[in-house]
């Protein structure tokens, strides 16, 4: 395990030039390479599991990229939505059980709440203190955000036309589009429940009181919506994985996606490495390794997601982030209201 | 049974050693206490406790005042009613047809049923999703193609509970057809004999004798379908959510959610248990007159009446029934496992491999989940047929005082539904003394608990066939009880017993509801990976899980059915 001195905490905030904030958190970790000492110890190790709520297709590419880079370390994903993996970690820190090594979830309130509960390694890999803008990274260590991820609407080009296809939140409400439409659950998803607690902060629960009337097919996973369009099962994706509709355009399916007027739901989605974790170098070095730019590039070019890393080269045929109309992003809020979200949306949408 | 040795004659002529028997079976009745109390007990202390542990009756207030409660509850029994008669009005009419008429094939009718009574009733749903989702639904595509219908016409929307209710009839008629198929089988044909000869033409012979004999199984066989109906949490998650409701085992696994409320859970859990004792009790009841069918001795074969125009009808109505549950699913499922997208139809052209390299060399969580599933299946299937062997040795031959109990509570776990267990013991073993939540061990009570009835049940069947006087024998040259159990009684059950080990093995694979409460990520067993998979929507990684399960169910079933003179032994639940 990489246990930091009171020198090394030093060197990091000195390298930092902040003097000021070195009094204020005293945690702040220097930015650590990846070393010899580090893989060697990690290839000891052998293995790491990695629960995550990115697309099973993509988790396991980059598993599977980093088995390349660093053979002998086997990546195990553990992939199901941000909520469940919050739920899971929740349960099995409660009987003792400390079996991941390093999450990502969707839902920036659980790195807040796994921090408070003691339960994160402070890390800061050296290409994220270089390249990375200060918001997307705990100053602690805590966390970092990996990728920033968009709940836009999607729809099935076969069955609506461009000019036919809803623009804003409000054209949802159409009576056309009764029986037409499928949501992912914020119960599930971690992008679902900054999307419904944006929409509902923005338009009002009674937008989404109105919505429920509109015969909504819901799934649970953000990653499920994108996949119905795909399939032709419902017309319109209320919710869901913007990049996943991308890939599948990408892919020659007859998918597209929309910026809704009102503004697009934003979830950055963090990661972190476990105090407890059972392999610990493996996850560090897992954790440096999926900020590093290398990894970072496929996440843009595979998953066309967007990414935090100011030196990825972006792939023509995504919109830049800069250029859609954003809903803010508002964790804190997140961390008191979740439970009376996911309560206000089993009550106004039955599950 | 009555010849039977009371056990303490013997106990003078023992010779060697010192007799276990007696300690080793009343370790058997404390091990058995432990696995059922103690989830039980746990289970009723969390329904009347808050989350302080104070005692309190609002979690049952709650249930029963709180609409997001009571729409469950209502749904659950809408679905299970309709279920229970529609099992009943396609399995009675085909089971008479197969044990009774001259039926061709009626062998492949058999073997047919059987295939919908291993496939896991989760794999089927999903099937069904692929078939019959009122847009992208293969079926619904063919209709339109066929008809010219406009693009969102349908004619089958399975995300109702229409659709529920049918594919939950799907894989449970099963249960209600072996029941009416082995009460025609063993009905004696002289009765309806001695009615024809009497004058009672053919059809009234089946209208005054046939069917009143038979009617007990049948009322038992809907009892049955009701239990399995309501108790289900596959199917009801797979559909019921997408269409906007709950069933009350997917209230109960929600409550799990963070963050997680027990004692709601405990408390929900309750009236399923409670409705299981009852109407097991009921169908006990019921069936408990059905001695009168076979009083006196021998009868001859059951006596077959000729369809003669209508054979070849009916074997063709049969087969278009068994479509439902075997071909029709079975195909959705080859085509998702091969087509690049789950509901496109596959063609020469564009069927693709990806599915197949993703599951075997991508997906990293695959290889832990079947390394579970085995050692999970084997390590349940060992241990239960152990357990099974002796209760069912101990009740047969009425071996000790107190028999009775250990029979009773070999059988008493199938009066808890699947999801109620799992609730019991995630309660019961997340805390110390045994903390087992994140281990093997706590699937494999569960498992060994919910295999153990119809374990015991078919070996207390194998038992019956083999006379005491051969272990009195060799009790009297000496052996003690369990020597004589070893060498005398246990070849003779082989083929049971490896019967039994093969069947519970199977079941272990199908098992879903209790282990969606258990797993952790390092215990994770297929179904629950394949549930998993559901929830994102990758329905071909899905495809090719679900074939390999098939294939590997199927040589197990085949295996089983090869054992010479062991034709008949079927899934009891």
């Amino acid at each position: 395990m990489t246990f930091l001195s009171k020198r090394d905490v030093l060197k990091g905030a000195a390298a930092l030039g902040l003097s000021a904030f070195a009094v204020r958190v005293s945690a702040a970790p220097a930015a650590e390479a990846i070393t010899p000492a580090l893989i060697e110890a990690a290839k000891k190790e052998g293995k790491l599991s990695f629960y995550t709520a990115m697309d099973l297709q993509f988790a396991e590419r980059l598993g599977k990229t980093f088995e390349a880079k660093y053979p002998g370390i086997a990546v195990r994903v553990e992939r199901s939505g941000a909520e469940r993996v919050f739920q899971r970690i929740g349960q099995e820190y409660a009987s003792n059980i400390h079996a991941c090594d390093v999450v990502n979830t969707a839902d920036q309130a659980h790195c807040i709440i796994w921090k408070r509960n003691g339960w994160l390694a402070p890390y800061i890999p050296e290409e994220v203190a270089k390249h990375f803008d200060r918001r997307f990274y705990d100053p602690e260590g805590h966390s970092i955000t990996t990728r920033i991820l968009i709940s836009p609407f999607g729809y099935n080009t076969d069955q609506v036309k461009k000019e036919d296809a809803p623009k804003s939140f409000k054209d949802l409400l159409d009576p056309k589009w009764k029986g037409k439409m499928v949501k992912a659950h914020p119960a599930y998803s971690g992008t679902i429940m900054n999307s419904t607690f944006q929409t509902a902060r923005d338009l009002g629960w009674d937008y989404l009181v109105k919505l429920a009337t509109q015969n909504v097919m819901q799934v649970q996973s953000a990653t499920d919506t994108p996949k119905r369009i795909a399939l032709g099962e419902r017309a319109i994706m209320v919710d869901g994985a913007g990049y996943l509709v991308i890939r599948n355009k990408e892919a020659g399916q007859p998918v597209d996606i929309i910026y809704p007027e009102e503004g697009t739901p934003l979830a950055t989605s963090p990661s972190a490495v476990f105090k407890d974790a059972p392999n610990p170098n493996a996850a560090r070095l897992f954790q440096n390794w999926m900020h590093s730019r290398e990894a970072q590039q496929v996440l843009v070019d595979f998953a066309r997601q967007y990414s935090p890393h100011d030196q990825t080269v972006e792939k023509p045929g995504v919109r830049k982030l800069a250029d859609i109309k954003l809903m803010k992003e508002d964790p804190e809020a997140i961390l008191t209201q979740a439970e009376d979200v996911k309560k206000r949306y089993s009550e106004i949408f039955k599950v | 049974m009555t010849i039977a040795l009371p056990s303490t004659p013997a106990s003078p002529q023992r010779k060697y050693g010192v007799d276990f028997t007696k300690p080793v079976l009343y370790g058997f009745a404390a091990v058995l206490c432990v696995l059922i109390v103690l989830p039980l007990s746990w289970l009723f202390f969390y329904s009347v406790t808050d989350g302080k542990g104070s005692v309190t009756l609002s979690n049952f207030i709650r249930l029963f005042t709180d609409p997001t409660f009571l729409d469950p509850l209502m749904t659950t029994f809408i679905v299970a009613t309709c279920s229970a008669v529609i099992c009943c009005a396609v399995a009675a009419p085909m089971g008479w047809l197969v044990a009774r008429t001259d039926l061709p094939y009626s062998g492949i009718i058999r073997a047919l049923v059987t295939a919908s009574f291993v496939t896991p009733p989760f794999l089927g749903a999903i099937a069904w999703e692929v078939l019959a989702a009122p847009n992208s639904g293969l079926l619904n595509k063919i209709f339109r193609s066929l008809t010219g219908a406009e693009a969102d016409v349908h004619i089958f929307n399975i995300y109702s509970m229409e659709g529920l209710i049918f594919v939950i009839s799907c894989y449970t008629f099963p249960y209600v057809f072996v029941l009416v198929a082995n009460s025609l089988d063993r009905t004696p044909g002289e009765l309806e004999d001695a009615s024809s000869i009497l004058g009672g033409g053919r059809w009234y012979t089946a209208r005054r004798i046939t069917i009143p004999l038979v009617l007990p199984a049948l009322l038992a066989g809907a009892l049955v379908a009701f239990l399995q109906a309501m108790t289900l949490f596959g199917s009801p998650a797979i559909l019921a959510l997408p269409a906007g409701f709950h069933t009350m085992t997917t209230k109960i696994w929600s409550l799990f959610q963070y963050p997680p409320k027990p004692e709601l859970a405990a408390a929900a859990s309750l009236p399923l248990l409670v409705l299981t004792v009852f109407l097991l009790r009921a169908e006990h009841m019921i069936l408990g007159r059905r001695g009168y069918s076979v009083v006196g001795g021998k009868y001859g074969a059951p006596r077959l009446i000729p369809l003669h125009n209508w054979r070849w009808a009916a074997f063709i109505i049969c087969l278009l029934v068994l479509m439902l549950p075997v071909f029709l699913p079975y195909a959705a499922l080859f085509n998702a496992a091969f087509s690049p997208v789950a509901t496109t139809f596959l063609t020469f052209k564009n069927a693709t491999m990806h599915n197949i390299y993703f599951v075997l060399f991508e997906l990293s969580a695959a290889s832990l989940a079947l390394k579970n599933t085995v050692i999970l299946g084997t390590a349940t299937a060992t241990i239960g047929t152990m357990i099974a062997v002796i209760i069912a040795y101990v009740t047969a031959r009425q071996a000790v005082r107190g028999w009775r109990v250990l029979g009773f509570l070999a059988t008493a776990p199938i009066a808890i539904p699947g999801i109620v267990l799992g609730v019991g013991l995630f309660l019961s073993y997340t805390r110390p003394p045994f903390v087992l939540y994140g281990t093997l061990w706590i699937l494999l009570i569960a498992f060994v608990t919910i295999a153990l009835p119809s374990a015991y049940q078919q070996l207390q069947a194998a038992f019956r066939t083999i006379h005491p006087e051969l272990e009195d024998a060799s009790r009297i040259l000496g052996a003690t009880r369990l020597r004589s159990l070893w060498q005398i009684t246990a070849p003779l059950l082989r083929t049971g017993v490896i019967a039994t080990w093969c069947f519970i093995f199977v079941g272990v694979m199908r098992e879903l509801s209790a282990a969606i409460i258990l797993f952790t990520s390092e215990t994770k067993v297929i179904s629950v990976l394949i549930y998993d998979l559901n929830e994102s929507g990758d329905l071909g990684a899905i495809a090719v899980i679900g074939i390999g399960m098939l294939i590997i169910t199927f040589a197990v079933v085949f295996a089983v059915n090869r054992i010479p003179g062991f034709g008949q032994v079927r899934f009891r639940n």
